[in-house]
């Protein structure tokens, strides 16, 4: 490959230190930002998440006040959701998306450095009442539920006023980021790089993007309603004005919704990276992956109000929102299938990637297949707001999203930092995350089947000895991921030994023809892809 | 996959800017201020105007930078295109927020408000709600409503004017006549005040003596969300085309180099088809 | 058929060791025992779609592990290089999973699925007795319109259970001081609606949980088989007590049922007769520190003391901070002074407990509670914490604030 002179005419006086982070637009290093705020709030969410099992070790008053509880909980899940997960996989959007195109970097890359430095803005608004409180100012972060429901939340205390300018910054930087990774998709592919060329995980950012532009405004409108609600005596969500609490739910659920496919699509793209790898087969239904993209996509948006079953819709409603979510099944099976089709009859091998990466189908599918029984508008009066749920949705959100982006993590890292990993940490990590995993989240569903609701600090007896066994899974799946955090260190501090440019044996793209670390600006000229 | 290197030239990366960072500085000062302000905690003030402050410097200086490596022809036509494609996908963000609150208005019209009416007389806790529309709801307070064809009918004439000034200077910077770019910017300014001035004073109206505020049940609130958010995106057009006007009066564009024009005029055109909507849907229907 | 004489001893005493741990090995994925139609439904469905998805589930499981073990390279496996499904024969293979899951879709599940919903939403036909139900933070109300009863459902498990961090109570978090209820054998039709925030009544027995919205009506119908008592909580997060929102049903056959109607009629009697009365100072500050434990200490405090920034003391010379919306509401109406809570007037002290201070978590207790315990509770309240005024407030005066109010809102609506 050729050097030509470039355009980066600043190169000599690149600044150095803080600076360079705060004023980089350099698609690396914010990518590096974004992945680096994510693992924090990953901590951040799973103490939070541990302080709750905690609290339900055992029935009765112990670690939590009521009130206290209910804003760890809101916390743990927009933490878990807005502070974690997103900015992870946005993070390895911006590393990777422009070297996998074979682009000089990102579109638009001043506007790229904003969106990720809006993050830690919003996630300061969003924590800031809890300081407050110790000045004496209202009583602490927002109690809602990560779900805000009006007219809950316009009761509640300042709190969720705060709670609101964080979703408006979250909103931009999601916004930002998805115009970015958009324009960088259709403008910046080297030539010869077609739309249907393209890794998947870019495909899987693309869809992402969408999603997010025809998603997330419906949410800063709605949360611009909720605070007029709260403090300029508008009615949106008051029947005393002719409005319907129930608005809110529609509004944060068409949102909400496609929200879980914006969380989801990014690491059904990883996958597609990492098992033909380790299957050294190349992917099976590459086409029918792409349409299934578009499938999902196009379903999810329609499909919101079955978290509303309980809430009072007429028959119609029900029926139509039942077999419209039962319709989303088909194009997330072909991608099961795909999956099952990439590795059948390859020649695996099992490092810890394709550990992680196995482990999400099988953690996924149950996430998945229960999402199916949900569906069910007559049989989710049982499930609805039960542990039955929450055991769905972890199985759908750690053993899909987080499952995918620790593989991504171990599938790149030696890449990004030019050292190997801990293999053998690597494989503990690995086993340890399933045991304590399904301790924790498959005692849920029995708790859910059984009656308990959830959301609340203290339960009825019956319980008690299924939610011990939660938590003391959860104790394990928290102290497995400190072999995470260990083997992040490793590759970091190049205590591993150093990665060739490929990395794996099998790996593809455009990434892994560039040395490990990649330089600073990965192509100053195109290549061009026959 | 075989790899040699294109011969395409090289994109124009941005050297390192402080201005984002900044820009997210100025907006914690400003969401910590209003959200103590809305509480009523009167530290917010001062938050708000700190926050103020560096907003208004990176305004300058962001939209500077960008000025000058356009003039310093850091800019070709492979840029070009990002910042379309960029402006094109921000505008349908914008076209999901507003979408957003006109079903919003559709859901309290033809759903909320006829539900609320229909309750089980016995046990409703509104008997008597007739429902209709407009309506303050179940309890609010009697008003009246603005007639569509006063005020609002001569602000859709004034606001489709001004598109089709905008177009008319659009064509004069195409065919290099300067006078008619920037008369025609100057008109289309002109209406985008004279709409502002009209629809505060029709505020004013509905506030003082129309008893129609943002209280006034579903029909108030969607009301001013609607047409005010709408004036807020007047408002921010307005500025940008006096920057736009500014600019070409410095001879910054020319026929085939001028995306900044651009980007304000497709602006522009989508606040008048937004108004469109709401001179139908709120005001006449 | 074996017969139990044929076994050996050892055989007999193994069988006999299994048969109670089989017994209680039952299916943890079961729901309560349904005792509604409804409840056999979802019951039903329940059982249905995970035996599908479990079948699903091992299918995909058993194409993973197989391949996990066959195609491995170190099996010196080869790998193949195929991208897709290239013969018919390839092509149908592929398509049958995904017409299957169709079929799953739509017809195994989804015809079973229309049934029930539409079974669900049956609530009026054949309904021989009608309750209303009314959630508020944080205590249920039921009516009996068609009887003339009325009364107000809150939890029962005493403060020092919870407290003590090693609760003993069989029925911990889910006992009440008057429990619901409804006959046996009998269609009821239930309307729900709510005070406040959005409440869900979830009764796992009978399969329904249906969400009180305020300002709304929504409706569920149960059709309870079997006589006894019934366990559930409230469904949807509700504020700090949303844990302690249980829901009790009783049970009774017909004719146990229409016996207590009598009962509870004539109770209602003696309720509005002694709401004429003058009471005793005593009598209130008993009944009335009854009623302060379930209805307000959730948010003020056992000790009134409330909590910073979010519930204000009752304690008058306590100091609050919160935010100036919050305090200028209570300086408007003389309950706060230069950072202090103080004792504002009877009649305001009254107006606020009865119809809540709108736009705060302050709720509206006219709807839940009469007017003695209303009564009861503002004198307990000017005289405990520390309070010394001295007041004893009487039920007609609360009475009559609710007159006053109830008039208030006729000539509102008269004047429109
Ligand atoms: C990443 C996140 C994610 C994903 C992907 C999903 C996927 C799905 N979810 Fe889930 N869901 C959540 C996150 C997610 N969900 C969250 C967070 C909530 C609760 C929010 C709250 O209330 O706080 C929720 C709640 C929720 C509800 C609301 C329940 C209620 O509140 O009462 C429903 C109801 O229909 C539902 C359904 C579904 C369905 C049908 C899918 C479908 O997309 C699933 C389709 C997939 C399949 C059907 C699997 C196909 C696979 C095979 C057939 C083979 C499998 C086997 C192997 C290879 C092993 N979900
Ligand atoms: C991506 C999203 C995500 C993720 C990954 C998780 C992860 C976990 N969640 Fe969470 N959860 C949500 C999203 C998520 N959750 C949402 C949206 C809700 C709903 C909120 C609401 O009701 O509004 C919820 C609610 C929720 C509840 C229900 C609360 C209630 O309703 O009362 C519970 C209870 O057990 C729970 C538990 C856990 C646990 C044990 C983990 C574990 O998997 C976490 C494990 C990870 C770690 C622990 C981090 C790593 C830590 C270290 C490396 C440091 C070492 C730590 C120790 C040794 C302790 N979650
Ligand atoms: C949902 C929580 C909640 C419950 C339950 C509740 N209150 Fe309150 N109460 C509040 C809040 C919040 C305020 C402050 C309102 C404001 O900001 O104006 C308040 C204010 C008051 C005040 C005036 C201020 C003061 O401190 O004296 C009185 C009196 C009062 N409540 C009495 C009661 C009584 C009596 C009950 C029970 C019958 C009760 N409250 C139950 C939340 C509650
Ligand atoms: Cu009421 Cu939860
Ligand atoms: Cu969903």
């Amino acid at each position: 490959m050729r050097h030509a002179a470039i355009e980066y005419t600043h190169d000599e006086h690149q600044p150095r230190g803080l600076a360079r982070w705060l004023f980089t637009t350099n698609h690396k290093d914010i990518g590096i930002l974004y992945m680096l705020f994510g693992l924090t709030f990953f901590v951040v969410g799973g103490l939070f998440a541990e302080l709750i099992r905690a609290q339900l070790f055992q029935p009765g008053q112990h670690i939590l006040a009521p009130e206290a509880y209910n804003q760890v909980i809101t916390l743990h899940g927009l933490v878990m959701v807005f502070a974690a997960l997103m900015p992870v996989t946005a993070g390895f959007a911006n590393y990777l998306i422009p070297m996998m195109i074979g682009a000089s970097d990102m579109a638009l890359p001043r506007l790229n450095n904003w969106g990720f430095w809006l993050l830690p803005v919003a996630a300061v608004v969003l924590v800031l009442p809890f300081f407050l409180k110790m000045l004496g100012i209202g009583n602490g972060p927002i109690d809602t539920g990560w779900t805000i429901y009006a007219p809950l939340s316009v009761q509640s205390g300042l709190g969720v006023d705060f709670a609101i300018f964080a979703v408006f910054l979250l909103g931009a930087s999601s916004l930002l980021a998805s115009i970015n990774i958009i324009v960088t998709v259709k403008n910046m592919r080297a030539p010869g790089m077609t739309m249907m060329k393209m890794p998947l995980f870019v495909w899987s950012w693309l869809m992402t993007s969408l999603l997010l532009i025809a998603v997330f405004p419906a949410l800063i409108a709605g949360a611009a309603m909720l605070l007029t609600d709260r403090h300029f005596g508008t009615h949106f969500f008051s029947a005393a004005g002719g409005g319907d609490p129930v608005l809110w739910q529609h509004l944060f659920w068409f949102f909400g919704h496609p929200e879980v496919y914006i969380l989801l699509f990014p690491t059904a793209g990883i996958m597609s990276q990492i098992l033909p790898t380790f299957a050294r087969k190349p992917i099976y239904g590459y086409r029918a992956q792409v349409y299934s993209y578009w499938a999902i996509a196009a379903l999810s948006v329609v499909v919101w109000a079955h978290h509303m079953f309980t809430s009072g819709m007429p028959v119609g409603g029900q029926l139509y929102f039942m077999y419209s979510t039962m319709a989303i099944s088909v194009p997330l099976a072909v991608l099961f299938f795909c999956w099952l089709g990439t590795i059948w009859r390859g020649a695996m091998t099992f490092e810890t990637p394709m550990l992680f990466a196995l482990g999400y189908i099988t953690l996924f599918g149950i996430g998945g297949l229960t999402g199916l029984v949900l569906a069910d508008a007559v049989a989710d009066q049982q499930y609805h707001n039960s542990y039955f749920l929450v055991a769905h949705f972890h199985y759908a959100l750690f053993g899909g999203p987080i499952m995918g982006v620790i593989a991504a993590a171990y599938y790149w890292l030696p890449k990004i930092t030019g050292h190997m990993y801990n293999e053998r940490a690597g494989k503990w990590h690995f086993w340890l995350t399933m045991i304590g995993f399904n301790t924790t989240f498959m005692a849920q569903f029995f708790l859910g089947a059984a009656g308990m609701p959830r959301r609340i600090p203290d339960y009825a007896l019956q319980f008690t000895d299924l939610n011990m066994v939660s938590s003391a899974g959860a104790f394990v799946l928290g102290a497995a991921q400190l072999l995470l955090l260990y083997n992040v260190i490793v590759a970091w501090r190049g205590h591993g030994r150093p990665a060739s440019d490929r990395v794996w044996e099998a790996a593809q793209g455009l990434e892994f023809t560039l040395p490990s670390p990649p330089p600073y600006h990965s192509f100053t000229d195109q290549p061009v892809i026959s | 996959m075989t790899t040699s290197t294109s011969a395409r030239h090289h994109y124009y990366v941005p050297k390192p800017s402080p201005y984002p960072v900044l820009l997210c500085l100025s907006l914690l000062l400003l969401a910590t201020g209003l959200g103590l302000r809305v509480n009523g905690i009167g530290a917010g003030r001062w938050l708000i105007g700190a926050g103020a402050l560096p907003l208004l410097y990176v305004l300058f200086g962001w939209f500077g930078s960008i000025i000058a490596e356009s003039r310093a022809g850091l800019y070709h036509r492979w840029e070009d295109r990002s910042f379309r494609l960029g402006m094109m996908w921000f505008i349908v963000s914008e076209v999901v927020l507003f979408a957003t609150f006109f079903g919003v208005l559709f859901y309290e019209r033809s759903l909320s408000v006829p539900w609320l009416a229909g309750l089980d007389p016995h046990f409703s806790p509104w008997p008597g709600f007739a429902g209709g529309w407009p309506t303050a709801g179940p309890a609010g307070k009697a008003f009246e409503v603005i007639s569509p064809w006063g005020i609002p009918a001569l602000n859709t004439v004034l606001l489709l004017s001004s598109g089709a000034t905008v177009t008319w200077a659009h064509w004069g910077l195409r065919r290099d006549h300067r006078q008619q770019l920037i008369s025609g910017l100057v008109l289309t300014v002109l209406l985008g005040v004279v709409f502002l001035a009209l629809q505060a004073q029709e505020f004013h109206h509905a506030y003082t003596e129309l008893g129609l505020t943002l209280g006034s049940g579903v029909y108030g609130a969607t009301f001013f969300m609607l047409t005010g958010l709408h004036g807020f995106h007047v408002t921010l057009g307005v500025v940008m085309l006096t920057v736009i006007l500014w600019r070409s009066v410095k001879g910054d564009f020319n026929r085939d180099h001028h995306f900044g024009f651009e980007a304000v005029s497709w602006y522009w055109h989508f606040v008048d088809v937004v108004w469109l909507m709401l001179f139908v849907f709120v005001y006449w229907m | 058929m074996l017969n139990p004489r044929r076994l050996s001893p050892g055989a007999a005493g193994v069988c006999a060791a299994l048969a109670p741990a089989l017994a209680a090995a039952h299916n943890p994925f079961e729901f309560q025992t349904p005792v509604t139609p409804i409840a056999h439904e979802t019951l039903h469905i329940h059982d249905l779609f995970l035996t599908i998805i479990g079948i699903l589930f091992s299918l995909g499981m058993g194409f993973l592990l197989y391949a996990v073990i066959r195609h491995r390279r170190s099996r010196g496996h080869a790998p193949a290089t195929f991208t897709g499904p290239r013969t018919p024969g390839q092509w149908i293979l592929v398509a049958l999973p995904l017409l299957a899951l169709v079929f799953i879709d739509y017809v195994i599940m989804g015809i079973p699925a229309y049934h029930a919903v539409v079974a669900m939403a049956n609530t009026k036909e054949g309904a021989t007795l009608v309750v209303k139900i009314t959630g508020s933070q944080w205590a249920w109300r039921y009516e009996y319109p068609d009887h003339g009863i009325a009364f107000t459902s809150s939890l029962a498990t005493p403060r020092e259970q919870m407290e003590s961090g090693s609760p003993t109570d069989p029925n911990y978090l889910l006992e009440v001081d008057r429990p619901l209820v409804l006959p046996v054998g009998e269609k009821v039709r239930i309307l729900l609606t709510s005070t406040d925030v959005i409440h869900s009544w979830w009764m796992p027995a009978f399969g329904i949980k249906q969400d009180a919205v305020p300002g709304f009506l929504r409706e569920s119908w149960v059709k309870i088989e079997t006589p006894g008592v019934y366990r559930g909580q409230c469904g949807e997060l509700c504020g700090v007590g949303h844990a302690y929102l249980p829901i009790v049903v009783e049970a009774k056959t017909a004719p146990e049922f229409e016996q207590w109607l009598v009962q509870a009629r004539s109770a209602q009697g003696k309720m509005s007769a002694e709401a004429a009365q003058t009471l005793s100072a005593d009598d209130l500050l008993a009944r009335g520190q009854k009623a302060y434990q379930t209805s307000c200490s959730a948010c003020h405090q056992q000790n009134g003391l409330g909590l910073p920034g979010a519930f204000p003391p009752l304690a008058a010379g306590q100091g609050f901070t919160a935010t100036p919306e919050m305090t200028e509401e209570l300086a408007r109406r003389g309950f706060y002074h230069e950072g202090k809570i103080v004792l504002g007037a009877v009649e305001q002290h009254v107006d606020i407990v009865l119809r809540g201070i709108a736009g705060t978590a302050m709720p509206a207790f006219g709807p839940q509670l009469d007017d003695v315990d209303i009564a009861a509770i503002v004198t307990y309240e000017r005289n405990s914490f520390g309070n010394r005024s001295g007041d004893v407030v009487q039920p007609a005066i609360v009475s009559a604030a609710r007159r006053e109010v109830n008039d208030r809102e006729t000539r509102k609506e008269a004047s429109r």
